[in-house]
């Protein structure tokens, strides 16, 4: 149950080339599980989850799989995907302000969208209303257009229709960004809400901010430059993390709880590689105060203690 | 809402007010002298009191002779009696008159070109958007079409059928040897004459609705809400009938800008096919000084591009719902 992903490799194509925006990305999600992944901006975070659910140009499959549920997804086949799309995985894109027909009343275009998926909207009425409930959106904003809403509001519908299958796994990409701190607080603990009511099985929560994911992720997955650097329990990440990189990333935080904004995360000296080129081996070498000549070859991933995985050469030997 | 009409019909009358107040103005400030043009014309009379009389005479009854602010109230006087004044050219004839009879010429050549054109464009540019072989083809040959100049094509068009081919007439809007009536074979020979300058129309018009519509379609099924229903497995169908709905918004506009300048481009079409309808008569009222005339041209055109304006304003309330946010200023 829950996801595996093994050896996923997404790359853009464009005219200057391939970006190699994920490189061999292997992690999985127990059900019910909700996984945080953060990195700054641009390390894949938005590449990988939306290879799950919508592989589409630019982006291209290179390899790996994903099972789901213990089926594997045809996550390169925009067709076949479309019969898990919505009813088994699902997405709050990172563009949820925009993501509703401005020209359609949102409960029209809810029932449009269920029709083509051959549900019944009457029957999925009640339950849609008592979400809209969980999400405190008066029942009349089906009766509106996407532009009569607050971006808060749009944000929490895109929420429920998205969720309104009751999807195994939820992608949420970047709901808190665009929030105020209050709103921001809101939109989380209606996540995990959602997940306890079992609106969606597992979910996998992206942002760029940390902080936001101590209150409501399981676990922690950290991504740098197109790698997955580290998977903990959150528990873990926070506190006893064995990347260097999460280590950096960690200890420039703060203090647990409180919000951080991104530029301080470039305090770490350096910048990213660009992933247009990117350096052979470990992408973090440049600027990771331990590297050593091994870091040339790429760091397996490996399970350092149970749930706890680490990509780097110094603690690999210790696993 | 009721502030939101209140406050267009104004600018409306505003605009309809300075317009026409233009409209007197170009043709007294033009060069030149209708009357006396009028008489060198018809007159075989040498006498120069004689010429001076008759001068006179026909200065008083157009109102000629009046300072030019009091030519200006009667102007609007008359305007609001619904008189439109002699035509000089065709004298005696009104000009209401003058107009009423070429204004079925246009409808008759316009409303069917501009609105088929702007259906058949939408539909072509529409399926072009989906299938790369249609889009390979009937892009590039709507791009020619509209970059070609209107005047080019449809000379071209009438030296082709009509002259090189011979099978339709270039000239006129029926059979010069016929009198106007209501037999099939006058009908034949009213469509026999519309085809060429209808056909010119309708091609110029096609390639730019079809060219607008292919791109708006690609561009919004780019959009984010087009992705969203992508990544939630909607069907292609949904899909594009989203963004069909909404890249016709765009192009209704254009409809209505089209609607809109009616006259201005039928003008070419009218004088290169020597079609009798308003644009035709305004070429004829400008070179014979009918000062009249031309007015009332121009006054047909002015109501026609508000109208068009007013009625697209309404259609557009109708089917964008962030119009009718604006308009009653409320905030989400
Ligand atoms: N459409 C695209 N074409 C080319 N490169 C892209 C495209 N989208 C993203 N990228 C590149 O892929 C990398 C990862 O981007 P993304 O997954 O959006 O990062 P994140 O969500 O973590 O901010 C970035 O280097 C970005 O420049
Ligand atoms: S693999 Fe090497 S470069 Fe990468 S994080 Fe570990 S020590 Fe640093
Ligand atoms: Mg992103």
């Amino acid at each position: 149950m829950g996801l595996q992903v093994e050896n996923l490799t997404i790359y853009y194509q464009t005219l200057s080339g391939d970006v190699r925006a994920l490189e061999n990305a292997t992690f999985s999600l127990e059900g019910g599980e909700i996984m945080g992944l953060a990195g700054e901006s641009g390390c894949g975070k938005t590449t990988l989850g939306h290879s799950l659910i919508f592989l589409a140009p630019p982006m291209k499959y290179v390899g790996g799989r994903v099972l789901l549920d213990g089926e594997e997804l045809p996550i390169q086949d925009m067709e076949k995907m479309n019969e898990f799309r919505f009813r088994d995985i699902s997405i709050i894109p990172q563009y949820a302000m925009n993501a509703l027909n401005p020209i359609r009343k949102i409960g029209r275009m809810t029932e449009e969208l269920l029709q083509a998926k051959k549900v019944d909207f009457k029957a999925v009425l009640p339950e849609l209303k008592r979400r809209l409930d969980l999400v405190k959106l008066p029942h009349d904003v089906l009766d509106l257009y996407p532009i009569e809403l607050s971006g808060g509001m749009k944000q929490r519908m895109v929420m429920v229709v998205s969720t309104l299958l009751d999807p195994s796994l939820l992608i949420a990409d970047e709901i808190t960004s665009a929030l105020d701190v209050a709103s921001q607080k809101a939109v989380a603990e209606m996540l995990v809400e959602f997940r306890d009511q079992d609106c969606c099985k597992s979910a996998i929560v992206i942002t760029h901010d940390i902080s936001i994911l101590y209150q409501i992720a399981d676990s922690i997955m950290i991504m740098y430059a197109g790698q997955v650097a580290e998977k903990a329990s959150t528990r873990t990440i926070i506190h006893s993390p064995r990347h260097p990189y999460t280590k950096l990333l960690i200890s420039s935080l703060p203090e647990i709880g409180v919000k951080y904004s991104e530029r301080q995360l470039t305090g770490i000296p350096g910048k990213p590689p660009l992933l247009l080129d990117p350096p052979p081996g470990c992408r973090f070498r440049d600027r990771c105060p331990i590297a050593f000549d091994k870091c040339l070859e790429v760091p397996p991933f490996v399970e350092i203690e149970k749930g706890h995985f680490v990509a780097c050469w110094k603690e690999a030997g210790n696993a | 809402m009721k502030r939101y009409f209140g406050r267009k019909i104004l600018i409306y009358l505003l605009t309809f007010f300075l317009a026409v107040t233009i409209d007197w103005m170009i043709p007294r400030f033009m060069p030149g002298d209708p009357v006396r043009n009028m008489l060198t014309r018809v007159s075989v009379n040498t006498n120069a009191s004689a010429i001076q009389m008759m001068y006179d005479y026909y200065s008083h009854l157009f109102g000629l002779d009046m300072p030019l602010w009091q030519q200006y109230l009667s102007f609007w006087k008359s305007l609001f009696m619904g008189e439109l004044g002699i035509s000089v050219y065709l004298f005696p004839t009104p000009v209401k008159d003058v107009l009423l009879r070429a204004i079925p010429y246009d409808a008759f050549l316009l409303v069917p070109s501009i609105l088929l054109s702007w259906y058949a464009g939408n539909k072509f540019g529409a399926f072009a958007a989906r299938s790369k072989w249609l889009d390979n083809t009937i892009s590039p040959l709507s791009y020619i079409l509209t970059a070609t100049p209107y005047m080019w094509l449809g000379i071209l068009l009438a030296w082709f059928f009509g002259i090189v081919l011979g099978i339709f007439p270039i000239a006129g809007a029926y059979s010069f040897t016929m009198r106007p009536n209501l037999s099939w074979n006058f009908i034949g020979s009213v469509f026999h004459h519309w085809f060429l300058p209808f056909a010119s129309l309708f091609l110029v018009g096609f390639g730019g609705w079809a060219i607008g519509m292919r791109n708006m379609i690609i561009y919004e099924l780019e959009a984010d809400y087009s992705h969203f229903l992508g990544a939630l497995g909607a069907p292609k169908k949904l899909v594009r009938k989203y963004a069909f709905s909404n890249a016709v918004l765009p192009q209704i506009t254009g409809l209505a800008l089209q609607l809109g300048v009616i006259v201005a481009g039928a003008l070419v079409t009218e004088v290169v096919f020597s079609y009798p309808g308003i644009g035709y008569l305004l070429l004829a009222a400008i070179q014979n000084q009918d000062y009249f005339l031309i007015q009332g041209c121009f006054l047909f055109i002015i109501i026609g591009v508000l109208l068009a304006n007013f009625i697209i304003d309404i259609a557009y309330i109708l089917v964008d719902p962030r119009t009718r946010r604006g308009m009653t200023g409320e905030t989400a």
